[in-house]
């Protein structure tokens, strides 16, 4: 494994950085991502050649100037480009993206000529997390950047279709897109129609076989497996699913090679990623960063924390909190992650201040994901209400009992669904129990803390805000 | 001369309502959670429970137990969301 020696990338800090340094209290979104992106657009700012997903700019004539013509690729040409770059999935699971992409070719070709042997491309820009921008900054900064990649991809794996599923709620997005697909059309670029699908605002819907259900005309509710989507997916046909930025970086790779994409991050997480950074930091945003860098170095980056703090959420909702002693010297690879208890996730990261209460936190989004269950499977529809209800019974009652009712409740729950939803809330309320050990002890023996009733800093959002609160 | 495959069980949790059938038919393999649902062992079905482990299958009233080919990893695992 190769120890990044130096925080920085290669390239110089500047190219990084997407979000304005300005963006100050612009809360994590996104919100600062103007479309026009008129402060990075389509200019090489630091001279070295290494253009970063979110530079944009968001038009198409900007997009070929800054970026160049997509080059002429064969299907295998691509899959050996991806993999050599060593590029995994960008949405959560870090999956190797050329093996996904080889096992939906692989089962077009075995299937050629019946009638559902022609393959799907799904790009996944949904973004179920509430803390995390990253997909719909994308989509606003550098939307040809993740529709090049779409029909890479298309190309790479046979496909006659594909889709752009975006959250239907999102209009700054859909116009952007559309705006962008228009231009595509007009300069005839893609050889296949990209259909743009809007997907209901809940946490289960962007789950790849939410994905297929809803594109097969159902709800976006997820299925059981197998067969997976690359088995039988859309149509039944065989259905690659790809997070909107692994599509981005593929359409980097077809252009700079593997190389190039491999001369950022580490040797077992080469190149960059987007994150969201949220919380107690100076500037909250989304950031293309390197693979490797320390948690520490990324709150640098964002300015570094407004006040003292405890923890760090990593991975977002389905990942897991980190003591922030830890996780400050914690590197940003999904292997260090996971070893230290919590995940890449689609690279959410939350500072919590000391001042907070981090079972109170934990408590409200536990209520969240328990009303975010697709009400599908036993074991979550029953578990997550009443891990939620210990919890808050716990961080606002400082109840007794809660503490070993919820450790033995949790093995009942995690991996009993039929998708990971049950697996991903278990996995935050168990770190919770472990990281703010301490808070636990202290609310049996004197009572909830004073910090239990401080505004929550966790985001839920609205349409479920008014319910899902612990008061 | 091949080996037989073992044969592992699983619950399409989706469709399983908690009847409890199976938990009759079964005990030896079957556990139930505090709501009732079966929880199955990951360990394959020994030879002399195959037919029981079958009995079970046939008789759940939503299909919901199932009788599977002990695999090894599988091809692509991206279950994860988003």
């Amino acid at each position: 494994m190769s120890a990044l020696t130096q925080p920085d990338p290669p390239h110089g800090d500047a190219l990084w950085h997407a979000a304005p340094e300005s963006a100050g209290t612009a809360g994590l979104d996104t919100a600062g991502l103007d479309p026009a992106g008129s402060d990075t657009a389509g200019s090489d700012t630091a001279g070295t050649g290494r253009l970063g997903l979110l530079d944009g700019p968001p038009g198409l004539a900007g997009h070929l100037a800054a970026h160049g013509a997509l080059p002429v690729l064969d299907g295998e040409a691509i899959l050996q480009a991806v993999g050599s770059a060593g590029l995994t999935g960008r949405g959560g699971a870090a999956f190797p993206t050329e093996r996904k992409l080889r096992a939906v070719a692989d089962a077009g070709r075995a299937r050629r000529g019946g009638r559902t042997g022609v393959p799907v491309v799904v790009a996944n820009a949904c973004e179920g997390e509430p803390a995390s921008g990253k997909d719909h900054a994308l989509l606003l900064r550098a939307p040809h950047l993740v529709l090049d990649g779409i029909a890479l991809a298309v190309r790479a794996v046979g496909a006659a279709n594909a889709y752009l599923c975006v959250h239907e709620t999102d209009r700054a997005v859909l116009q952007n897109v559309d705006r962008a697909l228009a231009e595509r059309r007009a300069a005839g670029i893609d050889e296949v129609t990209v259909t743009v699908a809007g997907v209901p605002d809940r946490y289960v819907a962007s789950e790849e076989t939410s994905l297929v259900n809803l594109l097969d005309g159902g709800s976006a509710l997820p299925r059981f497996t197998p067969p997976r989507p690359f088995e039988r997916g859309v149509g039944g046909r065989p259905t690659l699913v790809n997070n909107a930025e692994t599509l981005a970086h593929v359409a980097l790779i077809a252009r700079h090679g593997a190389a190039w994409f491999r001369s950022a991050g580490t040797a077992d997480a080469p190149g960059s990623a987007l994150v969201t950074v949220s919380g107690a930091v100076r500037a909250p945003a989304v950031h293309e960063i390197p693979l490797g860098i320390t948690v520490g170095e990324l709150l640098a980056r964002c300015g570094g924390p407004t006040e003292p703090l405890q923890a760090v959420l990593v991975g977002g909702y389905f990942g897991a909190w980190l003591p922030y002693s830890r996780a400050l010297e914690t590197r940003i690879t999904p292997r260090a992650l996971a070893a230290a208890g919590a995940a890449m996730g689609a690279g959410i990261f939350v500072a919590l201040p000391r001042e907070a209460c981090g079972l109170a936190e934990t408590a409200r989004v536990a209520r969240y994901l328990a009303e975010q269950s697709a009400g599908q499977c036993g074991p979550c529809v029953n578990g997550l209400p009443a891990l939620a209800a210990a919890l808050e019974a716990l961080a606002l009652r400082g109840d007794r009992r809660a503490p070993d009712y919820i450790k033995n409740l949790i093995p009942f729950v995690s991996e009993r669904g039929a998708c990971r939803h049950p697996d991903g809330a278990t996995r935050l309320i168990a770190s919770a129990l472990t990281v703010f050990a301490q808070d636990v002890r202290g609310h049996l023996a004197q009572g909830p803390c004073r910090a239990a009733r401080r505004t929550p800093l966790l985001p839920i959002p609205a349409s479920t805000a008014a319910t899902a609160g612990v008061r | 001369m091949a080996q037989k495959a073992k044969k592992r069980l699983r619950v399409n949790p989706i469709a399983c309502e908690a009847h409890g059938v199976c938990l009759e038919l079964l005990p030896e393999l079957l556990g139930a959670d505090p709501w009732g649902y079966p929880v199955v062992s990951e360990h394959p079905v020994p030879d002399r429970l195959l037919g029981h482990a079958r009995r079970a299958v046939e008789s759940c009233p939503t299909l919901a137990l199932l009788l599977v080919e002990e695999t090894g990893a599988e091809p692509v695992s991206t279950r994860r969301r988003s």
